[in-house]
């Protein structure tokens, strides 16, 4: 963490986006977790995403469970609204809230505890139901604020930094999501800014849930040798598959990829994706393929990152509602109570 | 035939109990409603309730419909006409019948052995062989044999056939086929009584003037339409008896009433959760956004719900639960009533947390509480609690129309606008700046200036995070002095004086009748008491007073271990041993005689003797 919190007065020449803010007014409070934790990593590129969205910061509501990911909510776009709830029930307060008023952004930051273990029925529900919201799984393998148990998440065979081996196969948040129907699923690393920035992009402007797991490693408890999710085995086992470039509505698609190679998804909203397929056999809108080429890279021990699958086309959570355009909390209450004339029709029935 | 002698009392017109023992799952529910519902359309006060397993089809069930001129709602603790329907029961049902009363069965198979007391009178009616002749299909006859015999007591009791045709024709409207059998099985049943037997019998209803402007319905559906009127757009549960009907009500009412009339969406969102933790979660994620949210559930839910409760405590999070209680421990009998979550509603969650709790009486408390909690719950953001119970909430009971003021606003509490946000120099959730404990909320997209950090983690009065003592304090005492302002905006006890006298009674909820009826009749013994029904946690100041001028108060409650007294004695300066308790927990509504019973035993003879 850094001790010295940064003045915020900006630099006049800082670039600014369409709203004229500069990214220093997408930060949030100062990160109090280890220096290197990969999670500052993704918080830093959850600050560059918004800043190049434009979002207006009010419209962003951050969510979280308990833990060293769930405190990061804290860390970024400081005039949006955070809530940090209680271990492994984020994804509820997400669908109430969702329930409430469609038209916010929706970030949740979990962990693999939080998700995985304490949380797992909750993360699944909340895919199942579809919600509109971007899902960023910090992932290390390891209970960080309770000094370095396994979670559920360790690889078989993985070491604790006091030696012990984990003997019980993981739960991959990713194959998870895609055998629950996830819509928008995706794997990346905290080192990866390039790749990263843009998923969150895309995975806030996806019409559904969107779940990026990040590895993220944790340099107290698990980036020893032996851990498989160290900084240098995920950096050593590491296989894009499916980048992801966003290409905003305004924008033409200008850069050369190979034919074949490349396959733009429309977004919701009108805005673009590109992806860059490194491996041109590779489908990402294919669920059962997508599922198998991970089983099988995983089983060679190589983490299979990028958007590995998408789902545009499957209805949301209000959708699938049939809520009314207006957001429920927005209701003038006159349309919510048929008054004294309908009460009296209702009674009617229980004379 | 076998025929006793008439009933104990000549006077048993518009004043006795049926009990209807049945087979579940085999549609008794429709002429048991039919027959309570005619008596109900005839002017005659009745009350309804119901006995059933938690099971789909094939155990047995019991409806009881008490008529009663006086218009008491609790259970009377008589058998005046046994309809029994199921012979794996026959046994017991026989021997509730009270002396004097009456029996009637399937005599398609005759159970002479069985079926035998001389000192009540039997009818058989061949109620599986009429339908046999009569009608076609296996489902439609059994359906059919309890119209049959609502006919049949239909002669027998002298209710107007007309009233129950106009009945029959206003379920199937639509349904002209099944009208039609309806109406012949209804006439087949009471043409047969007719002839086979002495109608009306002594004991019979006669048309009485007493239900204009009522209605019968149970509290459950009360509270979904309260729900409604308050304009609770979000809902979120997790099936569970006996709250279930809960929200079946508010999603069909609003299937009607909420629907864009342009666009066919609806103005509202139901969730079903995949547990009561997510229906908790989602009701705190929905208000904390700007919805009016709620949860029905029963106790296994509440103690699921438990963390998350606290959060909202904490984090100052409008919440409205509706519990409605069945009997507990752990999954109890789920089918039977109770009011056993007092202590774990009033406390729930870990560390110092207090919580908001309504006591409703009856359906018709249980509309304008629901509507009450919602405002309750804005105004003090803090999660409130509806203490309803199954016998409140499944039973049908006879109450005054409910009415709905069109001045009403909801009191969405301290909540900043845009324009309001726009105005100040810095927000700070959790500052007391009127003094009344309550500090002012913002909504998420509203006004940068308006963000902040919820948490349930240690917090400062301006919403940031602490583990500083002092700081952290500030915060916890302030909750305790919310909790006094509480008190000054939930709903009065009522006062019921019959004194001068200095014994008291304090109840809540459910016991209401009982107690009511209980009060009458101690009265004509001699014994006056002054009664007070608590309808709220914090207790106000009136609780304070009464318990202070009475010198001794029973308390009457529907749990093993006294709930209501603990909480008496932990939040009110009363002395204990005052407080001497009549408890109830069978797991069947109570009626008056736990009640009359309980003051006897214990008023020494000579304060009896002087009637006070």
């Amino acid at each position: 963490m850094s001790f010295i919190a940064k003045p915020k007065i900006a630099h006049p020449g800082l670039p600014k986006n369409e709203l004229g803010l500069t990214r220093r007014d997408y930060e949030g409070g100062m990160s109090t977790l280890c220096a290197g934790c990969g999670h500052d990593s993704i918080t830093a590129a959850i600050i560059e995403a918004c800043w190049q969205m434009s979002m207006r910061p009010e419209q962003l509501v951050k969510l979280s469970g308990i833990g060293c990911s769930s405190k990061t909510t804290a860390y970024f776009v400081g005039g949006g609204h955070g809530f940090n709830s209680v271990h492994g029930r984020m994804p509820s307060i997400a669908t109430g809230a969702i329930a409430a008023n469609k038209d916010l952004h929706y970030i949740g930051v979990s962990g693999d505890g939080d998700t995985l273990s304490i949380g797992f029925g909750q993360f699944a529900h909340a895919m199942r139901r579809n919600l509109n919201m971007l899902y960023i799984v910090e992932n290390n393998g390891v209970y960080g604020l309770t000094k370095g148990q396994f979670s559920a998440s360790a690889d078989i065979g993985s070491k604790a930094k006091k030696g012990e081996e984990n003997l019980q196969p993981p739960i991959d948040p990713v194959l998870a999501a895609l055998t629950l129907g996830g819509t928008f699923v995706a794997r990346s690393f905290s080192g990866d800014k390039e790749q990263l920035v843009p998923l969150i992009i895309a995975g806030l402007k996806h019409r559904g849930f969107a779940l990026i797991d990040v590895l993220s490693p944790c340099v107290t408890f698990n980036d020893h040798e032996g851990s498989t999710k160290s900084y240098e085995f995920v950096r050593d086992h590491y296989d894009e598959v499916v980048h992801a470039d966003f290409v905003p509505p305004a924008r033409e698609i200008t850069a050369q990829y190979a034919q074949g190679d490349t396959m733009p998804v429309t977004m919701h909203d009108g805005s673009r994706i590109l992806l860059r397929k490194l491996d041109p056999s590779y489908d990402p809108t294919h669920r059962g393929q997508a599922f198998n080429y991970l089983r099988d890279k995983l089983a060679q021990n190589e983490y299979v990152t990028g958007l590995i699958y998408i789902d545009e086309k499957s209805p949301d959570f209000h959708e699938v509602s049939g809520t009314t355009a207006l957001p429920v909390n927005q209701l003038p209450f006159a349309k919510l109570t048929p008054g004294s004339k309908g009460l009296e029709k209702i009674l009617s029935r229980y004379r | 035939m076998q025929h006793a002698a008439s009933p104990d009392s000549p006077d048993r017109i518009n004043d006795f109990v049926i009990k209807l023992a049945n087979v579940n799952g085999t549609g008794s529910a429709s002429a048991n409603t039919l027959l309570m519902k005619s008596m109900f359309r005839m002017g005659i006060p009745v009350m309804g309730k119901n006995y059933f397993p938690s099971n789909i089809q094939g155990l047995p069930t019991w409806y009881e419909i008490r008529i009663s001129r006086d218009g008491y709602v609790a259970r009377s603790g008589r058998i005046d006409f046994m309809v029994a329907m199921n012979a794996e029961t026959y046994a017991k049902d026989v021997k509730e019948v009270s002396p004097g009363g009456y029996l009637l069965y399937d005599s398609t198979w005759p159970r002479p052995a069985l079926l035998k007391r001389d000192d009540i009178t039997i009818f058989g009616v061949p109620l599986a062989r009429i339908c046999n002749e009569t009608f076609q299909g296996v489902r439609s006859r059994i359906l059919l044999k309890n119209i049959v015999y609502a006919g049949v007591l239909g002669a027998l009791l002298d209710i107007e056939l007309d009233v129950m045709r106009s009945l029959l024709g206003e379920s199937y409207a639509n349904k002209k086929s099944l009208l039609d059998s309806n109406v012949k099985a209804l006439e087949l049943g009471y043409n047969y009584a007719k002839e086979h037997f002495p109608c009306p019998l002594p004991l019979r209803v006669t048309r009485m003037d007493k239900t204009a402007n009522h209605i019968m319905i149970d509290g459950n559906t009360a509270a979904a339409l309260g729900c409604m009127y308050a304009g609770a757009t979000v809902g979120a549960w997790y099936p569970i008896t006996p709250s279930t009907s809960l929200m079946d009500g508010f999603k069909s009412f609003c299937q009607k009433w909420r629907i864009d009339p342009e666009t066919g969406k609806r103005n509202y969102v139901i969730v079903q959760c995949e547990d009561e933790l997510a229906a908790i979660g989602t009701v705190i994620g929905a208000a904390w956004n700007g919805a009016r949210a709620f949860t029905p559930t029963s106790g296994p839910g509440i103690s699921l719900m438990n963390e998350f409760i606290g959060l909202a405590y904490y984090a100052e999070v409008p919440a409205v639960i509706f519990d409605i209680q069945r009997v507990g421990p752990s999954t109890g009998m789920p089918t039977r009533t109770q009011q056993c979550d007092l202590m774990i509603a009033a406390y729930a969650s870990h560390g110092d947390t207090r919580h908001v709790l309504l006591f409703p009486n009856s359906p018709e408390e249980c509309f304008y509480m629901a509507v009450h909690a919602f405002d309750l719950a804005e105004r003090l953001q803090t999660p409130v609690f509806v203490m309803s119970d199954l016998d409140i909430g499944m039973n049908d009971w006879m109450c005054p129309d409910l009415k709905w003021d069109d001045a009403y606003a909801p009191d969405r509490g301290k909540v900043l606008t845009t324009e309001q946000l726009e105005q100040i120099d810095k927000f700070y959730r959790y500052f007391d700046k009127d003094g009344d404990a309550i500090p002012y909320r913002t909504l998420p997209g509203t006004h940068p200036k308006g963000a902040y950090f919820t948490r349930g983690s240690g917090h400062t009065q301006y919403g940031g995070y602490t583990e500083d003592s002092t700081e952290y304090q500030i915060v916890l005492d302030r909750l305790k002095r919310k909790f006094d302002t509480a008190k000054t905006l939930v709903p009065k006890a009522v006062l019921d004086s019959r004194g001068p006298t200095s014994l008291g009674l304090l109840s809540i909820g459910s016991c209401d009748g009982a107690v009511r009826e209980a009060l009458d009749l101690l009265r004509r013994r001699g014994v006056q008491i002054d009664y007070l029904r608590v309808r709220a946690f914090p207790f106000g100041q009136e609780v304070e007073d009464f318990l202070a001028s009475h010198s001794q108060v029973f308390v009457v409650e529907q749990n093993r271990d006294a709930q209501l007294r603990s909480l008496l004695t932990l939040e009110t300066a009363v002395e204990k041993a005052k407080l001497h308790s009549i408890l109830h927990y069978s797991g069947l509504p109570m009626s008056s005689s736990v009640i009359v019973d309980g003051v006897l035993a214990s008023i020494p003879e000579k304060r009896l003797a002087v009637g006070s």
